[in-house]
């Protein structure tokens, strides 16, 4: 079992699973959350899991560079820049109109 | 940079130059504008000087007066890989268009001299779209062709919606949405012509060189003509007309209905009838049914009419189906007639609609029952507004019977491939309008300016002013010297329209 | 490349002498109809804004030049060619060119009848303006009316001298504008501005006809032509070349799909058409009373003397085409006749003295008319007949109506029940008067006399008795209303104040008359059949006694029952109408042709045409516009509903659509 276990060499479908699983939580949960910081959370789950898959295929694909990596670390980045603005955004609209509840925040079908 | 690229840049040059300027020299906005349109006058006057002579150069050595290319090309690639250029040129039909653009344009800058609203985004606007306008019939290249045509076609959906009057938001989204489902028709066309000549070239001179298969140019010889026919008020594509022209202010009316809806017609000849001579053959006659509609329809829709300017437009509708009528004959008289009734009514109704702005400015109002009398107190704009009605009924001596014997003689002689004797019946149901036409526009003039004064302030009102006079002057002028030595605009046209003529009898 | 206005010659540094000798003046006959043009523009231009009485002048001046041109060229012209009188063409330019041999020019035909026209017009045109001077002195428009004569007489001589169809209609159209601008010269009135309308509008619609037949003539003188090649004279729409034998045999071959009829019957009974508006030929002759609402000299000149004898003039100028068809003959005779009866017995009725005299030119055009439909090819008598009626009646009824403007003048009146007793207070007017009614009634040896004899033998002897015996009728007729007025204005006491404080003209205004009365003496004299004949040249007869009896007798009886009538007291006609009751008034109302237009046109076109053109296309063609606007918004507002704000909805779609895509994409590459 350990021998096993020590010379399994998971291949690019196990560990794109992972990425997987969680970009589907994350669309499930932009889907179906009524808080905006949910759905914030939500899509940081999506986009990590994209981020993973860079890391991932960047393993498999072509493992002397580091062009995935490196693409990794932009997303992250673009992310964080991106909770920034939509929690200010939100702490405005929280502000506003005293809620966080997305399903009323329909301003513009009106 | 050739003369006709100055053409089309002189009017957006000044466009921008009155842009610049702050909103409140509203002088030096107007005089920039008269400037710079009376500069294009006097351009436009070089350029045909140096047409002439190019053109007389060639006929001396060719022997024969038939300048049948083009002159004054400027070629620069734009899209090389789609073929796309900058082709500009000129030839008699292109030159008759840009004469009458640019006289419009000056004497419409002048009878919009007392706008008083945003006068320099209304102007900026104004020669925005005339740069749209010179840009359409110099260029010779579809591409370019229809780029020019989007531009012209779109200022004026807000110079009615800001500056017109009555249901303006109304008429300017109307005029702009009909206008734009027929650029999409000519749009589809362009496409289909020019994949169909697997050329690879927008060039129009290179395209008129394909014989398109019969059944391809059956169906969009049609596509086409419509396309264009919507812009030249073709029944029952027309309505867009008495709304938009009633709507628009003056100078706007003038342009449109002066320089625009020739669009139309240059487009159904120029482009239409030229690059598909199987097509028009296939459709002539049913074109030319619906234009005598137009031709007598818009004659009797104007009796009715109570307000100056539905009245005028109506009118237009009847005067522009003898553009398309023309087209529609496709013989050389019958197409020189149309050429030449776009240049007339161009003139004349560019007058009309510049004088009804100017009575109105004073009456305020344009119903025909409430006014009488004007005679007295404005004789110069009766005088002028009575010689454009009369060139609009077609008086021999005034450009209006130039083109309409044209087009009547052309209808009547009929064309090889349609039944001769259909021809003739819609050519006498065509003139039957000239007798309508003299019941309109009498019974409107004579109510306006004969009889006894409807309204005592009337009496207090005043003739035309410089401006005025100057803008009228010029319009009228032109209809009398075309009219008295049509010899002028005969000569240039015909060799234009020849190359068209051999393309539809198959000459090379 | 466009050929200039000046003509050939060298007209530079002649001595003056040379200046009026005939063949200068034939070489440039184009100054005939070109002196009124420049005056025209020029005192409408410039000189009216600023001197009325100085554009009187000039305008009066230039015709006055074109009239002695005239003149000359006519004695020059009809002295030299003693041997037949040639139709040259001195001067002639492409003016509009259709295509290859299809062109129309400008030019100036010198014939017999284009020559007679051009001293007719000239010289009554000559005297109106001069007339005019006194008659319109002190009226707000004196400039205006002058530029208006002038564009009017530029317009008739361009109608005399054209070579071509196409000039002839161009120059005909300009005469009808020139006519609708003088009628309407008091243009605050408002029967004025009806009266004008009418005019232009009943010409125009009679214009039509002509306009069609211009289009026959010049599509069938362009296939022949072709096909003639170089035989063919001048171009297709030239008059040399369409009543040319060789043309006329191919033309009156075709038929058109109606058996019996030709085409060329259709295409001149379409150009009589036009004629007949023109000069006012039943039913088409409504405008022609109306229009004596114009100032008194313009009725003279254009609505007697010149314009309404455009249309005789265009079927004489087309005669041998008209004589190609004898329908179209016969159409030109019987309308014509029908014409000069109905408007004769119309004016026996009326009041008004311009109307009398109105209908009296409608009655006589119609005695021109019926003298060119009585005649043919070969028997062309009735042809120089009605040349000849129409030289001495422009003299004639041109005085006739400046005599009435004269009486108008005084008495501020046109109704003649309220003149009377004028001959003592007016002697010159009265005389001049006198002259012209003898004239007209037929009287030996006054101009009417001969001219009709000529008109009345034609018809006789073209073996057409029925016209004869109308002709006939017509004359006596005449007579009695011509000396009717007479009596009626110049006998008897002054009826109302006005006419009792009566004054003669100016003097400006009395020589005209008197120059017309001499003029409507002696041109009965004229040895007219030496220079106007169609073919050969008859043989010059005598008063024919067998017609110059019947038709003096019926002048004398006419003028015998007007004396009795109304020379005393007006009791005996008054109780003559009462007798004739209801027919009177009919004849008295015209027989209601204005009423019956009115409703046509009112009632009929205007309600049943154009107002329903008018509603269809605000309703039914904008209405299907505004119905494609309302159905796009339509469906937006349904699609609207799809829409629902929440971003989470929308993430939901967008979900579902990637996974339906990649599901296709599945498909197809797997």
């Amino acid at each position: 079992m350990i021998e096993f276990l020590a010379s399994y060499e998971p291949g690019v479908v196990t560990w794109l699973m992972l990425p997987a699983v969680l970009f589907a939580i994350g669309i499930y949960g932009l889907l179906t959350r009524r808080n905006a910081v949910g759905i914030l959370i939500s899509a940081e789950l999506a986009i990590n899991s994209a981020a993973m898959n860079f890391v991932i295929f960047n393993r498999f694909i072509t493992p002397a560079k580091v062009d995935g990596q490196v693409m990794s670390l932009f997303i992250i980045a673009a992310a964080a820049a991106e909770v920034v603005v939509g929690v200010a955004i939100f702490v405005m609209l929280f502000k506003h109109r005293r809620t966080m509840d997305v399903t009323r925040m329909d301003a513009m079908r009106r | 940079m050739g003369l006709v690229s100055w053409l089309i840049l002189l009017p957006f040059i000044t466009a921008m130059a009155v842009v610049l300027m702050p909103e409140r020299l509203k002088h030096l906005i107007r005089w920039i504008a008269a400037l710079g349109t009376g500069a294009h006058l006097l351009l436009t006057t070089v350029v045909t000087v140096e047409f002439w002579k190019l053109a007389s150069a060639d006929a001396a050595s060719m022997g024969t007066a038939r300048f049948t290319k083009l002159y004054l090309v400027e070629q620069v690639p734009w899209f090389k890989s789609l073929g796309i250029s900058y082709l500009v040129g000129l030839d008699g039909i292109s030159l008759c268009m840009v004469i009458l653009t640019s006289i419009i344009i000056f004497t419409g800058v002048m009878a919009s001299w007392t706008v008083k609203e945003r006068g320099r985004e209304f102007f900026a606007l104004l020669l925005t779209l005339v740069t749209g306008v010179f840009g359409v019939f110099v260029s010779f290249d579809l591409f370019l062709f229809f780029v020019f045509y989007e531009i012209a076609v779109l200022p004026m959906y807000l110079l009615i919606g800001v500056w017109g009057t009555g249901p303006k938001e109304y008429s300017a989204m109307k005029l702009t949405l009909m206008l734009m489902a027929g650029s999409a028709l000519i749009l589809v066309g362009i496409l289909a012509l020019y994949h169909m000549s697997g050329l690879h070239t927008f060039d129009l001179m290179q395209l008129a060189t394909v014989n398109y298969p019969v059944g391809f140019q059956k169906w969009v010889f049609p596509v086409v003509f419509i396309g264009f026919g919507v812009l030249g008020a073709l029944y029952p594509f027309h309505t867009w007309s008495p709304d938009g022209h009633a709507s628009a202010p003056t100078a706007v009316s003038m342009l449109h209905a002066g320089v625009l809806m020739k669009l139309g017609g240059y487009g159904a000849l120029r482009i239409a009838v030229y690059l598909m001579p199987e097509g028009a053959k296939e459709w002539g006659l049913f074109f030319m049914g619906l234009t005598t509609i137009n031709i007598l329809y818009g004659s009797f829709g104007a009796i009715m009419q109570k307000d100056l300017k539905y009245f005028t437009a109506y009118s237009s509708v009847s005067h522009c189906g003898f553009v398309l009528f023309g087209v529609a004959t496709l013989n050389l008289i019958g197409m020189k007639g149309a050429v030449i009734q776009m240049f007339s009514h161009g003139i004349m109704t560019g007058l009309f609609f510049g004088l009804i702005g100017m009575v109105y400015g004073r009456t305020h109002t344009r119903m025909i029952p409430e006014m009488g009398g004007l005679g007295k107190v404005m004789p110069w704009l009766t005088v002028t507004f009575f010689i454009g009605g009369l060139a609009s009924l077609g008086l021999p001596g005034l450009s209006g019977f130039v083109a309409e014997i044209h087009v009547f003689l052309g209808g009547f002689f009929g064309n090889p491939w349609h039944s001769i004797t259909a021809m003739r019946v819609l050519t006498i149901l065509a003139t039957m309008s000239i007798v309508v036409t003299a019941v309109y526009v009498l019974r409107g003039l004579g109510k306006v300016f004969m009889g006894p004064i409807e309204d005592k302030h009337f009496l207090e009102l005043t003739d035309a002013t410089i401006p005025e006079k100057i803008s009228t002057g010029i319009l009228v002028a032109t209809l009398v010297v075309v009219g008295m030595a049509p010899w002028l605009i005969v000569n240039l046209v015909e060799p234009a329209v020849m190359p068209i003529v051999n393309r539809l009898n198959g000459m090379p | 490349m466009s050929p200039g206005w000046m003509p050939c010659g060298d007209s530079g540094a002649r001595p003056m002498q040379h200046i009026l000798d005939y063949e200068f003046v034939l070489r440039n006959a184009w100054l005939i109809p070109a002196l009124p043009l420049v005056s025209f523009a020029i005192v409408g231009l410039f000189i009216r804004p600023r001197s009325a009485k100085l554009s009187g002048f000039v305008a009066t001046a230039a015709v006055f030049a074109s009239a002695v041109l005239a003149w000359i060229l006519a004695a020059g012209y009809f002295r030299s060619a003693e041997g037949g009188h040639a139709a040259l063409v001195p001067w002639s330019m492409e003016w509009l060119r259709f295509q290859e041999n299809l062109s129309a020019s400008v030019g100036v035909l010198v014939d017999p009848i284009s020559v007679l026209l051009m001293v007719v017009v000239t010289t009554v045109s000559f005297l109106v303006h001069l007339y005019s001077i006194g008659y319109m002195h002190g009226d707000n428009g004196f400039g205006r009316f002058f530029t208006f004569l002038n564009l009017f007489t530029f317009s008739m001589l361009g109608l005399v001298v054209a070579p071509n169809i196409v000039q002839m209609y161009v120059c005909w159209e300009l005469v009808g504008v020139s006519s609708f601008l003088l009628i309407g010269f008091y243009y605050e009135k408002p029967s004025a501005v009806a009266a004008c309308k009418k005019a232009f509008i009943v010409t125009r619609f009679a214009d039509l006809g002509f306009m069609i037949g211009v289009l026959i003539l010049g599509y069938y003188g362009y296939s022949f032509f072709t096909g003639a090649g170089s035989t063919a004279v001048g171009q297709p729409f030239d008059f040399a070349y369409l009543t040319s034998p060789a043309f006329l045999e191919k033309f009156s071959q075709v038929a058109t799909g109606v058996p019996g009829l030709t085409l060329i019957t259709v295409a001149m009974v379409l150009v009589y058409m036009g004629a007949a508006g023109k000069s006012a030929m039943f039913p088409l002759h409504i405008w022609l009373p109306d229009a004596m609402e114009g100032p008194t000299p313009v009725s003279a000149l254009i609505h007697a003397a010149t314009m309404v004898v455009a249309g005789v003039y265009l079927v004489a100028r087309m005669f041998p085409v008209f004589a190609a068809s004898e329908q179209a003959l016969m159409v030109v005779a019987g309308v014509g006749a029908f014409t000069s009866l109905f408007a004769a017995v119309i004016g026996c009725t009326q009041d008004d003295i311009k109307r009398v005299l109105a209908f009296s030119t409608l009655s006589q055009l119609g005695y021109m008319m019926f003298a060119l439909g009585v005649s043919t090819v070969h028997e062309a008598a009735g042809y120089t007949a009605s040349m000849f009626h129409l030289f001495t009646h422009a003299f004639f009824k041109a005085l006739l109506f400046l005599g009435a403007g004269a009486v108008i003048h005084a008495v501020h009146e046109n109704d003649i029940w309220k003149m009377g007793g004028l001959a003592r207070k007016m002697p010159v007017t009265h005389a001049t008067f006198l002259i012209a009614t003898l004239s007209i009634a037929g009287i030996y040896p006054f101009a009417g006399f001969f001219s009709k004899d000529e008109i009345l033998a034609a018809a006789l002897y073209g073996g057409h008795p029925i016209i004869f015996g109308t002709g006939l009728l017509v004359a006596g007729l005449t007579a009695f209303y011509m000396w009717r007025i007479y009596f009626i204005t110049f006998w008897g006491k002054a009826r109302c104040e006005k006419a009792g404080h009566a004054h003669e003209a100016p003097v400006v205004m009395l020589v005209p008359l008197v120059v017309l009365a001499a003029l409507s003496v002696v041109s009965g004299f004229v040895p007219f059949a030496e220079y106007v004949y169609l073919g050969e040249k008859p043989p010059h007869e005598g008063i024919n006694m067998g017609v110059a009896v019947p038709g003096t007798i019926a002048g004398v009886l006419g003028i015998a029952i007007a004396w009795f009538l109304y020379a005393g007291d007006a009791g005996r006609a008054s109780a003559l109408v009462a007798r004739m009751g209801g027919s009177y008034r009919h004849i008295r109302n015209k027989f209601y042709f204005d009423e019956i237009y009115i409703f046509v046109t009112k009632r009929v076109v205007f309600a049943f045409v154009a107002a329903p053109i008018a509603w269809f296309d605000r309703h039914v063609v904008d209405g299907g516009v505004n119905l494609t606007a309302w159905c796009t918004r339509t469906s937006g507002a349904v699609l609207r509903y799809l829409q629902t704000g929440q971003v989470q909805t929308y993430g939901a779609w967008f979900v579902t659509g990637v996974l339906f895509v990649t599901l296709i994409l599945w498909k197809m590459f797997m």
